[in-house]
C-alpha cells in the first residue's frame, strides 16, 4: 500500500513522539530519527517504527520522528495513526 | 586501583596527582589539622576601599598558575565571576584554577577562557550548563575536581585547596570590609558558602554594589578577613539570584512519591519531639515537607531544626512553631531572605558548620531526616547526581553526600523512569554518594530499603507501603522501558569526584557526543 499525503501524529511532550510521514517518490522507506535517548534506545526505536511500517504493508514512505522518550507502544501507535491519516 | 565500591581508578591522574581511593564514609576521621593563614596586617589609617576593579587587580598581583575563588550565592544571576575573569583574561593571565563553589549557565563565558588557556583547572561542587558540557567534552586542560559542600570547606581549611585570591560577591559591604547578604539590590541572604574562602585565602576582596558607611549590620563575614573592597555598578541580576516564590509540585506522580516518603518517615519513628529535617527546593522535596507538616501538626510535634538551603516553605513551618530554629547556608527565595534577616531563630550556618567532616561536629551529624534526589541509583544504592544518564556532567554533590552521611534516615525520592530512562541501574555511570549512606529509595511504583537497614525494613513491613527489593524495582522499570544500551565513554578523565573527606569516589570520563 502507498500513502498519498503528508500527515502527522503525536506531540513533543515528554514521553511522547511526533511522527511526520510523507510519500517517498523513489518508493523507498526512509527514516530520520531524533531522540533524547538516542544513545540508549535509538536502535530499538528505529526497529519499532520500521516494524510498524512493514506490518501495515506500506511502501514508499519518508518518516521524520522526533522522540521525547516515548515507550514502544506509544511509538507504534503514533506511527500507525500518522500512516492512517496519510493514506 | 579500586575503591571500596569496586570502581577502577588510576593510582595517578595527570593534572590531579596521586589518588587516595574512597574507603568508606567514615574511614578517614580522627585527629586533623587546619592550615595556617598568611595575611598582611592592616594598621590605622590604611584604606581598604579601592577605586576600581582594575586598581584591585593591580594590587592583587594575580600571576599565572594561581587559584582564585568565588562563591555561588548569586547563582544564575552572578556577574562577579564573569567580570573578574574578563579582566584577568584581558591582562593576559594564564593557567588559572577557578575554585567556584558552584557554576551555572550564566558562567558560559568561562568556556572561552578554558579554550584560550586562561583557565586550566576547576574546583567546584556543582556545574550546570555550557561549562559542564565543555568539561565533559574534555576542553579543560586538567580534570575538574568536584567536591561536596562540606568537602570544599574541609579542603580549604586543611590547606589542600589553597586559594591565592578570594573574590567575595557582597550584596552589602562597609568601608572596612564587613559584609552581609541581606541588603542591597543583589540581596541573597545567607553567605554560608563564602566563609572558608574569606577566612583562608591569602587575599580576600569584597566586590559590592552596595557600599555602606562603617559599620554594616548585620555582619556575616567580618572585617578581619577582608583585604580590599571595590564598588562596581551591579554584582548580579536579582531575577537569577532567587525565585520569587517556591511552589509545591502539582504533578500527581511526584505527589504520590512525596506522600509515600512521608509515610516512610512516620513509620521510621523519627516524627518525634526535637526531630530535625532537611529537604531541597525541588517540587517533590517541597511536597514531602508539606506532607510532613500535616503529620507534625496532627501529632503535635515540635522539631528542633530544619537546615540547608532554605525556602519560604520551611520559613512557614518555623513561623507556625513546627521547628524551633532554621540553619541556613543559602536562601532560595525572597521569603527566606526576609526571615533570615528579621528572625533571630533563623540562623546562619557556614559550609564548614553545615557539612565539613573534619570539624568538631557538623550540623549534618545532628540531622534526622534528609530528602535527596537522584539521576541514577544502582542496586548497591550508590547515587549519581553528577552526570546524566548520557554521561555528561549536569550537576554535582552539593550537600548530597554530606547530608546522606550525617543523617539517621536518608531517603531518595525519584520517579522510577524519566523520559524512558529507568533510574535504577546495575551500576550508576558516576558515583556521587555511596550506597552505605542511603537508607531507602521511594518511587511511584515501589519502595526499596537498603538491606543494611534491617531495622527500618521491619518497621516498614508493618505498613501497607509497596516494599520490594531494589532488584525487583529495577526489573519493574526495565519491563516498561526496555534495557538501555550502555553509554560509550573514552578513557580520558575529565573530572575527579572527591568524597567529602577528600578521597576519590569516582571519575568522569570524556563522552564522544554531548547531545
Amino acid at each position: 500500500m502507498k500513502i498519498t499525503k503528508v500527515a502527522k501524529a503525536g506531540t513533543l511532550e515528554s514521553n511522547d513522539i511526533l511522527i511526520m510521514v510523507k510519500p517517498n517518490e523513489f518508493g523507498k522507506t526512509e527514516l530520520e530519527l531524533e531522540s533524547i535517548v538516542m544513545q540508549q534506545f535509538g536502535e530499538v526505536i528505529e526497529q519499532v517504527i520500521l516494524h510498524k511500517v512493514q506490518e501495515m504493508g506500506i511502501e514508499g514512505i519518508s518518516i521524520k520522528a522526533q522522540d521525547k522518550g516515548a515507550l514502544d507502544y506509544t511509538i507504534a501507535a503514533r506511527v500507525e495513526t500518522a500512516i492512517s491519516r496519510a493514506i | 586501583m579500586k575503591t571500596i565500591l569496586g570502581r577502577e581508578i588510576p593510582d595517578y591522574i595527570k593534572g590531579y596527582g596521586h589518588v587516595r581511593p574512597f574507603q568508606g564514609a567514615f574511614s578517614d576521621v580522627g585527629v586533623k589539622t587546619r592550615t595556617a593563614v598568611r595575611l598582611t596586617s592592616v594598621i590605622p589609617n590604611d584604606q581598604k576601599v579601592l577605586p576600581s576593579l582594575e586598581d584591585a587587580l593591580d594590587k592583587l598581583n594575580i600571576n599565572d598558575g594561581m587559584t582564585i575563588s568565588f562563591h555561588h550565592h548569586l547563582r544564575n544571576g552572578d556577574y562577579v565571576l564573569n567580570k573578574v575573569m574578563e579582566r584577568l583574561a584581558a591582562r593576559g593571565v594564564k593557567d588559572l584554577t577557578v575554585a567556584a563553589s558552584s557554576i551555572f549557565p550564566i558562567h558560559a563565558p568561562l568556556v572561552e577562557h578554558i579554550e584560550s588557556g586562561v583557565v586550566t583547572g576547576l574546583v567546584t561542587n556543582y556545574i550546570s550548563g555550557p561549562v559542564a558540557e565543555a568539561v565533559s567534552k574534555g576542553k579543560l586542560k586538567k580534570p575538574a575536581i568536584m567536591q561536596t559542600h562540606g568537602g570544599r570547606a574541609r579542603a580549604i581549611e586543611s590547606g589542600e585547596l589553597h586559594i591565592d585570591v578570594a573574590f567575595l560577591a557582597a550584596p552589602t559591604a562597609d568601608t572596612y570590609g564587613n559584609v552581609n547578604g541581606v541588603y542591597g539590590d543583589a540581596a541573597c541572604g545567607s553567605l554560608g558558602y563564602a566563609v572558608a574562602d574569606a577566612e583562608y585565602a591569602d587575599k580576600t576582596i569584597a566586590i559590592t554594589d552596595h557600599l555602606v558607611p562603617y559599620p554594616a549590620y548585620p555582619i556575616e563575614i567580618n572585617q578581619v578577613f577582608i583585604d580590599y573592597i571595590v564598588k562596581i555598578d551591579s554584582i548580579g541580576d536579582p531575577k537569577g539570584i532567587v525565585s520569587g516564590t517556591t511552589r509545591i509540585t502539582k504533578d500527581p506522580v511526584a505527589l504520590i512519591i512525596a506522600k509515600r516518603a512521608t509515610e516512610v518517615i512516620k513509620a521510621s519513628g523519627l516524627v518525634r519531639e526535637g526531630m530535625s529535617f532537611q529537604t531541597g527546593a525541588g517540587g517533590t522535596s517541597l511536597a514531602v515537607a508539606a506532607e510532613l507538616k500535616k503529620i507534625m501538626q496532627h501529632e503535635g510535634v515540635v522539631g528542633s531544626f530544619a537546615s540547608g538551603g532554605i525556602t519560604g516553605y520551611l520559613v512557614e513551618m518555623l513561623e507556625e512553631g513546627l521547628f524551633r530554629s532554621l540553619f541556613d547556608v543559602q536562601c532560595f527565595d525572597l521569603k527566606a531572605i526576609e526571615s533570615y534577616r528579621d528572625n533571630p531563630t533563623h540562623q546562619f550556618m557556614s559550609a564548614s558548620m553545615y557539612g565539613n567532616p573534619h570539624t568538631k561536629g557538623a550540623v549534618v551529624n545532628n540531622l534526622d531526616i534528609i530528602i535527596l534526589g537522584a539521576t541514577e541509583i544502582d542496586t548497591d544504592f550508590n547515587v549519581n547526581v553528577t552526570t546524566g544518564s548520557n554521561g555528561v556532567i549536569m550537576g554535582g554533590s552539593g550537600g548530597h553526600s554530606d547530608t546522606a552521611a550525617g543523617s539517621k534516615l536518608a531517603i531518595v525520592v525519584t520517579n522510577l523512569m524519566k523520559a524512558r530512562l529507568p533510574i535504577i541501574k546495575d551500576k550508576v555511570i558516576t558515583v556521587t554518594t555511596p550506597g552505605e549512606s542511603i537508607d531507602v529509595v521511594v518511587t511511584e511504583r515501589g519502595i526499596a530499603v537498603n538491606p543494611k537497614r534491617a531495622d527500618l525494613l521491619e518497621k516498614l513491613k508493618m505498613t501497607k507501603l509497596p516494599l520490594m527489593t531494589i532488584e525487583e524495582l529495577k526489573l519493574l522499570a526495565e519491563k516498561i522501558t526496555g534495557v538501555p544500551k550502555a553509554v560509550a565513554t573514552s578513557e580520558k578523565i575529565v573530572a575527579v569526584i572527591e568524597y567529602r573527606d577528600g578521597s576519590v569516589i569516582d571519575v568522569v570520563r570524556e563522552v564522544d557526543s554531548v547531545s
